[in-house]
């Protein structure tokens, strides 16, 4: 396996970008939603965030990567001494198209049962995901079962296996990302609503940056090395950035007309329920750790809630508009502006080297 | 049904062969940067012939191949029999440096297709010859895997005589492998196959890419160390013309002109060339892409306008596909069988089955009587098996001929829609069908996404003939196929039941409603649910006739508004 692509080599695309530093600073968001044509950067970008991502702390030979500092799985709290610790890259776990429920979950191990007779657990793609993500592509065509299942571990952060003799729990806390193309099929709207930001990406039409795509993609895959090398600057300005958010995220605040800001924007898209407006303010918020600011402001609500509230508005199936646009309308009309007037500032600004 | 791609196929045009032999070079030559080619052809001495022109070492990969002998893993039957672990390398593993050949790629699973996608995204060291030998334009290699194959040929046209010229030139190929790394492309060359690939309407950067690679597979071969704008003009034709999804715009030259000056004029690669250069530079490119269009791609693109583009297509395969390949729905019991893909071990109840018998075995067993292994054998196997919710599926036949007004198709398309927003939240699936003039096609294959059916919605053709009994055999295949995939079918025929074009597709009332009646009692037959919605202003006899002949319920709807449509529907499905 070769060195992924450089996540700050990646052209265009920002709002994906956004989304997905916004989920890696604060996890508790609740995973991120691609949906967008073919070749467009999605997977790349999924995989590259991982190698982005600063190395964490884990229990030495644990199965689940426990966190040291944190809560201990069942074995790590059953074993006698305490184990040491080492540094360990953020996973990025696939789970594919065609996975059964046994790979997912967890299994006997066929081998020790085989070959020993013992009867042993045999972790599976959650347990490898645990503190890192998930990654799911055409998560659209994926089996119900498997979504309702992804859906209570995600929500519950344990996944508890009850079958072939065996009883297991342990830890699950993953970042959710899929990715699929909505022509292929639509998601469930209770999997939809699980998802804390969704964005849509498109085959950009702009030639200058068609080519500087291909260019950098062909620098890459001739001498990955040295591509990386090039861009190892630029991504570790990123890493710190990443790491400076994640410190600041505990002690940012969110005033109140902000507040009052995300409730409003919510109630005039309608969207049921209060996880729109909790996931707006996360998201709001680590997005302002990201810029180094002390509070979060207006502008980085309006910034992230297209991606926080567009898969959350009731579905009118005759409704030609698309939910992004009506997004968009709601927050031109809440700032004063009409509709047809242009937002002073672009929609997306790019989120490298924005803070820098 | 027509299959339209059976009329027009690239025939006994020579150049077809000409680009197979290239294409087989070009990918000879450097085969994980290609990625590989998708080769429609059915099995015989063409297929062989230009198989034998692939250089290196081939691998052949069966449609049907489990996880563990792919990527390798736990060899169940070899561990049992040593009673220790015995490991598989796996297929891809021992495939690397040369080709997995995918047998059957039409019947590949969207599973399998994401794994070898995965496996060349992230440097498997592999390239991939994919046969298709699927004979509809629905059977085709997976378009995830095939996204990212450089070359998409179809040689099932290509007769065995035309096949002869071209053999394989392991020498050049060799030289040329040794040439490729030092070949670079001349400045203009990525802008040029940028703005044709856009101007032919393909939206993956992949493509590009994958051009940009044949281009200097091409100098290589050639001896020379600069790709040149000829080259990059060679591997369009092979790599983006098959992609095409729309005919250039406006004559090649003006549209490169009116790209041109969008380019960043400061980028240091294009610093020797000016605007003028580059623009002749795209010219040649995009006229080479477009004399390579198959013919009759755009034709059959314009006519199915509606079905979306062509990476869409496929797609419900790939879901119809993915469901058969894993074990689904809840479990409700077990029986003996070997676990392969799609079924899973149940472990515990093949201990049990194995339990009875040990004593036996283990006396039976001279080697080693009393060393406590436990002694499995195939036919302790057991698997669960496992039921799932039969998902609904409502097929429309629509009648869109003349007889029917064409207020009554816009009905027809509210109906759909109304049904659709419920399916979207029942989990069933719609289809539509639609008949007129000839014959009967399939407007929007089964589905549940909104945004396919609002596409769908925008062009229902109408006019013409009523071929009421092509509709009514359209509408039984396509119930047959959905019911051997596990979904239950409905169909509701929206018609007057005034058929006037026959099966064999001539004119002439009586012969067509003998048809007709003939085609529904075959539906009747079958044992397909079905309803019939009279169309008609003033419902009659023939639409009644036909109901009877179906076994269908028969509901006349002389002023049916979407709404009661599509009310109507939901209460045949519930008696």
């Amino acid at each position: 396996m070769r060195q992924a692509f450089p996540f700050s080599a990646i052209v265009g695309q920002e709002e994906m970008k956004r989304a997905l530093l916004v989920a890696a600073v604060d996890p508790t968001i609740g995973g991120v939603l691609v949906f967008g044509d073919r070749g467009t950067g999605k997977s790349t970008a999924v995989r590259a965030l991982a190698a982005l991502l600063p190395p964490m702390r884990v229990v030495d030979g644990c199965r689940y990567a426990c966190d040291p500092a944190g809560a201990l799985c069942d074995e790590c709290l059953a074993r006698p001494e305490p184990r040491g610790e080492r540094l360990a890259p953020v996973a990025v776990v696939d789970m594919p198209l065609g996975a059964t429920e046994d790979r997912v979950v967890g299994a006997l191990d066929l081998e020790r049962a085989l070959t020993r007779g013992e009867r042993a657990f045999e972790p599976g793609l959650l347990a490898r995901a645990n503190r890192g993500f998930l990654y799911i592509d055409e998560v659209n065509l994926l089996e119900d079962h498997l979504v309702d299942l992804l859906i209570d571990v995600a929500a519950s952060g344990e996944n508890v296996v009850e079958r072939e003799g065996l009883s297991v729990r342990h830890p699950a806390r993953f970042v959710l990302v899929g990715s699929g193309n909505p022509e292929e099929g639509e998601l469930r709207p209770q999997l939809l609503d699980r998802f804390g930001l969704s964005v849509e990406v498109g085959t950009p039409t702009d030639i200058a940056e068609r080519i500087d795509i291909v260019r950098r993609r062909d620098a890459y895959e001739r001498d990955p090395a040295a591509f990386c090398a090039r861009w190892q600057g630029e991504d570790e300005r990123l890493r710190a950035r990443i790491e400076a958010a994640r410190a600041l995220l505990p002690s940012v605040d969110v005033p109140d007309a902000v507040l009052e800001h995300a409730a409003r924007l919510c109630m005039a898209l309608g969207t049921d329920g209060l996880r729109a407006e909790l996931t707006l303010l996360r998201a709001a918020r680590a997005l302002a750790c990201l810029d180094g600011e002390t509070a979060a402001s207006v502008r980085q609500v309006e910034q992230v809630a297209p991606s926080a509230l567009r898969h959350r508005l009731r579905r009118d199936p005759l409704d030609e508009a698309g939910s992004t646009v009506r997004v968009e309308r709601a927050i031109l009309q809440l700032a004063g502006r009409s509709g047809a007037e242009p937002a002073p500032t672009p929609t997306h600004p790019p989120i490298l080297g924005a803070a820098a | 049904m027509t299959d339209p791609s059976a009329s027009d196929r690239p025939g006994l045009d020579p150049s077809v062969w000409d680009d197979a032999v290239q294409s087989a070079a070009l990918y000879s030559v450097d085969p994980v940067g290609t990625g590989g080619i998708a080769v429609r052809a059915q099995a015989g001495p063409v297929r062989d012939r230009f198989l034998a022109l692939i250089a290196g070492p081939m691998r052949r990969m069966p449609a049907s191949i489990a996880d563990d002998a792919l990527l390798g893993g736990l060899d169940l039957a070899a561990t049992l029999r040593a009673g220790r672990p015995v490991r598989s390398r796996g297929l891809l593993a021992e495939a690397r440096g040369g080709t997995l050949l995918a047998a059957m790629a039409e019947r590949m699973t969207a599973a399998l297709a994401a794994r070898l996608a995965a496996a060349l995204d992230s440097g498997a060291g592999i390239g991939i010859v994919a046969l298709d030998e699927g004979a509809t334009e629905d059977e085709r290699t997976m378009p995830a895997l095939a996204d990212r194959l450089a070359f998409h040929l179809d040689l099932s046209g290509v007769s065995h005589r035309a096949a002869g010229a071209g053999l394989p030139q392991r020498g050049a190929i060799d030289a040329a492998r040794r040439m490729l790394p030092e070949v670079a492309a001349e400045p203009g060359v990525l802008e040029a196959v940028c703005a044709a690939a856009v101007a032919l309407g393909i939206g993956s950067p992949r493509a590009v890419l994958l051009a940009l690679r044949a281009a200097h597979g091409v100098a290589a071969l050639d001896g020379r160390g600069v790709a040149t704008m000829q080259d990059a003009a060679a591997a369009a034709r092979l790599v983006l013309a098959p992609r095409a999804t729309q005919a250039p715009a406006s004559p090649p030259g003006e549209a490169a002109e009116a790209e041109a000056p969008s380019q960043p004029g400061d980028a240091p690669a294009d610093a020797g060339s000016g605007e003028a250069e580059r623009a002749s530079g795209s010219e040649i490119v995009l006229e080479a892409a477009r004399a390579a269009i198959p013919p009759g791609l755009l034709a059959r693109l314009q006519a199915k306008d509606f079905r979306s583009t062509s990476r869409s297509q496929g797609s419900e395969g790939a879901r119809q596909k993915a469901r058969e390949a894993a074990p689904r729905g809840r479990p409700v019991g077990v029986r003996a069988a070997a676990p392969g893909p799609g079924m899973r071990l149940n472990f515990l109840e093949t201990l049990r089955a194995a339990a009875p018998w040990q004593r036996v075995r283990a006396a039976e067993d001279k080697a080693a009587p009393n060393d406590g292994r436990i002694r499995l054998r195939r036919e302790d196997f057991r698997v669960t098996r496992c039921e799932q919710r039969t998902r609904s599926t409502t097929v429309f036949v629509v009648d869109a001929s003349g007889s029917s007004a064409l207020n009554r198709l816009a009905e027809a398309k509210g109906a759909v829609e109304l049904l659709l927003a419920e399916c979207y939240r029942r989990r069933d699936e719609v289809a539509v069908l639609a008949f007129r003039g000839r014959g009967a096609q399939v407007l929007l294959p089964p589905t549940r996404s909104l945004v396919r059916a609002k596409r769908s919605r925008a062009a229902l053709p109408g006019g013409g003939g009523t071929p009421l009994a092509a509709g009514i055999d359209a509408g039984f295949l396509l119930a047959e196929t959905l019911r051997r995939s596990g979904c239950a079918p409905t169909l509701v025929f929206l018609t007057d039941g005034r058929a006037n074009v026959t099966r064999a597709g001539a004119a002439g009332r009586a012969q067509a409603a003998q048809d007709a009646l003939a085609a529904s009692r075959r539906l009747r037959a079958g044992g397909v649910s079905a309803l019939v919605l009279d169309t008609s202003p003033r419902p009659g006899a023939e639409a009644g006739a036909l109901a009877q002949a179906m076994g269908a319920l028969y509901v006349p709807l002389p002023y049916a508004d979407a709404a009661g449509l599509s009310q109507a529907v939901r209460a045949a499905a519930r008696s």
